[in-house]
């Protein structure tokens, strides 16, 4: 299925061309400016004493030496921000009964993690603040740390949060009430338990931070590395009293997000707080080591799933329980809880049965908070369903691809309720499948492997369909009381010169956001891409949206800006109308010049359009004010979210001796709707693909039994590098949504959101002879020798 | 870049740049124990960037001509303890003579760290986890150390002590490496198991063998990333000097390395899995040994 032909699709169009990222030369030459390269007058730099305990009361603080070092101007400790900044709350409204204590820059008495910032020092340089750290002394008392699950569901265990009863911040359940009956009934029935590590986002640039705050004018400007300007703003503005229009956030070039940069942090809010105390503008850059157990984590989940099929092997029901430990706090203001509910309404996405039951346990824990980070939930639903239709296409007797083509929703069966509750537009499941099979060359895979076990080589071949989740609107934060928008807003101008300014609220994080948007306004108003000019991330300047998260840049901020466009345009062509003494509607812009409609004759420049407007008003009829600036917002109708869909598979080879694990070669085939730029769209995918394989076989926060990270370096943290990393083939298939005109969906998170349950299933495809299976990522190589018993 | 504005990690120190061999020693004596040597940096910066190490003065030897150079002395290759890891690579002299050292140089972390750390930095810090020093033991190599007192050898043998433990004196300093050089009769072969290229390994392996024909006349192998220090196998080598490589003769040499690693507990690889995959390496980088490596 492809899109249908529209306007979008004349040729020369912008929309569907892969034209190169205008901000990406500038970046290469190393001509970006981030937050590292700021520098301000007067500016001082923050740094922090963590807490080496992950549960601990403290006693006393001694800060006199640290205080006297010379260079120091500042030491403060909880106390002294708490005077000055509201406490924050991590919960929302439409998770109901969910807890999590309140939040302060730095603890007053008690420590909640190892790692977690105590002290803050600002000094003239970042070496005399971490000099002046050393001189403090912390008295603490140590506490029994809950540092998993299990002890932290201990009916006897130690509570971290004094006052509550127990460890539990959150339980969600659905139910349809058939499901007891549909297991009864069922010919075969498949079972697991999994398991899904901590890690963390490791972004190319660290949190980055600088304060600025005007006594005089009693001003906040904050200079920050965050996907999320706006949220900020307010936040800001709510937290430390300041009238939101005198806050200003400034998100500068950013080197990567991936959802880490949208949450509260204490070291930031701390250093708007330490700002205000001083007068001076204060940056905060973290460190590698202080990135590791401070960023958010994400995943840590422990699932416990079973299917029900007949004797065909058509799915007839799941019963899921997913417990998932976040930190000792829910994170602000999105929570902690979002992943675990998605991963309990995406199970099962892309099947059509109807029966279903899911629990969800969110629990405390003395560790770093988890939150959202790319592919929120997505992986563990994707890789619990995926390996269960597996393990049933195993009991049944079907090959993994005869098994989902039985089962997927039919193409033309659109729209669909899930059972979990997801409304599904259109979605491309069984063209996607069709076209993997090609893709892959799937039976030329299978001989090549039966020829391969022969000689001792074990390669296994494993795919995962998945369902994304995109276009939010205000379904997802909104109606639990969070102030984070979903609508997106622009401003568009036609220059004196003729060419656009476009200020729009989506973000640019290194993904290409300014590209699309560019691509978008040239093609809708008819002019070059060099004529426009994209601006981004700027609260003083940019229309207040919801900038980045989820995946909603190209679906919703390209939606903003194609409106915006058609409505500069109408603008343009009603004073070229008077000008030429022509209808409007006879008039268009191709290439930047007005042209007549029907025949394409060009009439004049649009340049000359903005020059009469601008300069020569009096030339136009008496009573024209030419309106050459337009705003717009656009907020998501109709579907909550625009669901994408699409299949991976991958091959890889499993040294049976070792562990060791080879990937061989990765596929996708992705229906993001509309492909406004395919390699932008290629790139998102590759990128969340080579994210998905790292979760899948490398990264892994590990802490030991006193709550420590034991590697938080990226000595001991494996990141996935280009050498372990095999060649990624895409392909395509385009349902656009017609819940828009433009018609495109979200991107972002489609690689990572399969890649791990792909390489699951292929890891358990190439160690079947043995009998064993696996069923935890990552899958390390010892993981790999213990089920195969090598030691 | 004005050093006020950046993020300085480290402690403020004092910096000598010694042009000699004295120089050095003369100045390291003077401050005592709070100097370094500083040579290629790349396991010295890292912690002082992480407050690990937080010494008052750094001693740059990089400039001291005498510690440089690769030349043939004798019945040894003359290694200067300043030869950079990519000169393990380069270097026509150590693919001829030392052709271990230039198998296992590619092993050792990227090409960005290989182009700064030195050889006589990795022996010096002694990492259990690095490849050069246990090639030294591989080797045979002798290690040339000049302190107060005068210039030493020390056999490879009876350098490593233990966990980031050498011979090495406080205030000392390695000017070169001896490395008997390669014959016609000998085989060498190495291996590792890394997670990601580059990465310490899980474990690794190098050997050096004299055959007479067909038949083992001495096998001399080294494994790292096994023990506190990198270690020597005897009870494996033992099994093999005297036989051909046979499948026998190696499983038997596999089995030898129960009685010869004790490997560590860490926290992610227990010490029953250390030994395993130091089986299975053992095999397989003998049975390289047999085709001719
Ligand atoms: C990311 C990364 C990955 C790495 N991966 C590996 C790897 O896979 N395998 C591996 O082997 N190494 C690895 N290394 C370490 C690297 O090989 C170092 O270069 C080496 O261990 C030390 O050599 P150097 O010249 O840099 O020594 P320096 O860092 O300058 O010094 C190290 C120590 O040795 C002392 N020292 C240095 N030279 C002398 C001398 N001549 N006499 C006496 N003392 C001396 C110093 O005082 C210091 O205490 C890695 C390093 C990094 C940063």
């Amino acid at each position: 299925m492809s899109a249908p032909l529209t306007s979008l699709d004349r040729p020369n169009s912008y929309i569907g061309r892969s034209v190169p990222r205008p901000n990406a030369k500038r970046l290469l030459a190393g001509r970006g400016r981030y937050i590292s390269d700021l520098r301000l007058p007067r500016m001082l730099y923050a740094a922090f004493l963590r807490s080496p305990h992950a549960h601990a009361k403290i006693v006393s603080i001694n800060t006199d030496e640290a205080r006297a070092l010379e260079g120091v101007h500042l030491v403060a400790i909880g106390a002294d921000l708490a005077k000055i900044c509201a406490p924050w709350t991590g919960t929302l409204d439409h998770f109901k009964g969910m807890t999590s204590a309140p939040q302060l820059p730095l603890p007053l008495d008690r420590v909640v993690w190892a790692g977690q910032a105590v002290v803050a020092v600002v000094a003239e340089s970042r070496a005399i603040a971490e000099d002046a750290l050393e001189l403090i002394e912390v008295d603490y008392e140590d506490l029994l740390a809950v540092v998993d699950i299990d002890s932290a569901r201990d009916a006897g265990g130690p509570v971290i949060n004094p006052g509550s009863a127990n460890n539990t911040c959150f339980r969600a359940q659905l139910d349809n009430g058939t499901v007891d009956d549909a297991f009864a009934h069922a010919a075969h029935v498949v079972e697991e338990e999994f398991s899904f590590g901590r890690h963390t986002a490791v972004t190319l640039e660290p949190r980055a931070i600088v304060a600025d705050y005007d006594p005089a004018a009693g001003a906040l400007t904050v200079h920050h590395a965050t996907q999320t300007p706006y949220q900020f703003q307010d936040l800001y503005s709510r937290h430390y009293g300041i009238p939101e229009a005198r806050v200003r956030v400034i998100a500068t070039d950013i080197g990567g997000s991936f959802g880490m940069k949208l949450h509260v942090y204490h070291e930031d809010m701390a250093v708007v707080g330490l700002s205000i105390l001083l007068g001076r503008p204060v940056k905060y850059v973290a460190d590698r080591i202080e990135s590791f157990v401070s960023d958010i984590h994400a995943r840590d989940h422990r699932v416990r799933a079973r299917m029900a099929l007949d004797a065909k092997g058509e799915i007839l029901a799941m019963d899921v329980l997913d417990l998932t430990a976040i930190g000792a706090f829910s994170t602000y203001p999105r929570t902690s809880v979002v992943e675990g509910n998605q991963v309990i309404r995406l199970m099962g996405a892309p099947y059509r049965f109807k029966n279903y039951r899911a629990s969800l346990e969110v629990i405390f824990q003395n560790k770093v908070q988890t939150s959202q980070y790319r592919a929120v939930g997505h992986p563990i639903a994707c890789a619990v369903t995926e390996r269960l239709v597996d393990m049933a296409a195993a009991k049944v007797g079907l090959d993994p691809f005869a098994i989902r083509a039985q089962n997927f929703i039919a193409d033309d069966a659109y729209p669909q309720t899930s059972p979990t509750g997801y409304r599904f537009e259109a979605l491309s499941h069984q063209a996607s499948l069709k076209r993997l099979h090609e893709l892959m060359n799937y039976d030329g895979l299978r001989a090549e492997q039966a020829d391969l076990r022969k000689r001792g080589v074990y390669r296994g071949i494993g795919i995962a369909a998945f369902v994304e989740i995109t276009n939010p609107s205000p379904a997802f934060y909104g109606v639990g009381g969070a102030r984070i928008s979903s609508q997106d807003g622009a401003i568009l101008s036609l220059t004196p010169s003729g060419e656009v300014r476009c200020l729009i609220s989506v973000t640019e994080q290194g993904q290409g956001t300014e590209a699309i948007i560019n691509q978008i306004v040239a093609d809708q108003l008819g002019l070059g891409q060099e004529h426009v000019k994209v601006i981004t991330g700027d609260t003083e300047v940019t229309p207040h949206g919801g900038a980045t998260w989820a995946c909603r840049g190209a679906g919703i901020g390209g939606e903003t800006a194609l409106q915006a466009t058609r409505l500069l345009k109408r603008n343009i062509l009603e004073i070229a109308a008077l000008i030429l003494q022509e209808q409007p509607s006879a008039l268009d812009i191709i290439d930047g010049e007005l042209v007549d409609a029907g025949t394409r004759n060009q009439r004049m420049p649009i340049s000359e359009i903005a020059r009469i407007a601008y300069f020569r008003s009096d030339t136009l009829p008496p009573g024209t004010q030419a309106q050459l600036t337009v705003s717009h917002h656009f907020a998501p109708q109709g579907y909550p979210f625009a669901f994408t869909n699409g299949i991976q598979g991958c091959s890889l080879e499993v040294d049976v001796e070792t562990g060791f694990i080879k990937m061989l070669k990765h596929f996708i085939v992705e229906d993001c709707g509309r492909v406004i730029n395919p390699m932008l769209v290629d790139e998102q995918l590759r990128g969340g693909i080579v994210q998905g394989l790292g979760a899948a076989l490398f990264e892994e926060c590990r802490y030991s039994e006193t709550g420590q990270l034991v590697n938080g370096s990226l000595a001991d943290y494996l990141v996935p590098m280009p050498t372990e990393m095999p060649d990624i083939v895409i392909a395509h298939v385009e349902t656009p949504t017609a819940d828009t005109v433009l018609g495109a969906k979200g991107v972002g998170e489609a690689g990572t959101a399969a890649a791990s349950a792909c390489v699951l299933n292929a890891v358990n495809d190439a160690i079947a002879p043995f009998d064993a299976t696996i069923n935890s990522i990552p899958i390390t190589p010892v993981k790999v020798l213990k089920a195969l018993k090598r030691f | 870049m004005d050093i006020e504005e950046t993020a300085v990690k480290a402690r403020a120190f004092s910096y000598f740049r010694a042009a000699t061999i004295d120089q050095a020693l003369d100045a390291h004596a003077r401050a005592g124990d709070d100097a370094r040597f500083i040579a290629g940096g790349q396991s010295l910066v890292p912690a002082l960037s992480l407050r690990l190490q937080a010494p008052r003065l750094l001693i740059d030897i990089t400039h001291i001509d005498e510690m440089r150079g690769i030349r043939r002395e004798g019945g040894y290759l003359r290694i200067g303890a300043l030869t950079r890891h990519c000169e393990m690579l380069s270097e026509p002299l150590i693919a001829e003579f030392a052709p271990l050292l230039h198998a296992a140089a590619p092993f050792v972390a990227h090409r960005a760290i290989r182009n700064r750390g030195t050889f006589g930095g990795s022996v010096a810090l002694a990492d259990p986890a690095s490849e050069f020093p246990a090639m030294t033991l591989a080797l045979d190599a002798e290690i040339e150390i000049a302190g107060a007192t005068g210039t030493r050898r020390v056999k490879a043998d009876d350098f490593f002590l233990d966990l980031f433990e050498t011979a090495l004196q406080p205030g000392e300093l390695i000017t070169a490496i001896y490395i008997p050089l390669f014959k016609a009769d000998q085989r060498f072969a190495f291996d590792e198991l890394a997670r990601r290229r580059g990465d310490y390994a899980l474990v690794g392996c190098g050997m050096l063998a004299t055959f007479a024909g067909e038949r083992i006349d001495d096998i001399r192998i080294s494994f790292f990333s096994v023990s506190n220090t990198p270690t020597r196998v005897r009870g494996a080598e033992a099994t093999l000097i005297g036989s051909s490589l046979d499948a026998e003769r190696i499983a038997a040499a596999q089995a030898a390395l129960e009685g010869d690693l004790a490997p560590p507990d860490s926290d992610e690889v227990s010490p029953a899995m250390r030994l395993h995959l130091a089986r299975v390496l053992l095999g397989r980088v003998l049975g390289r040994l047999g085709e001719g490596a």
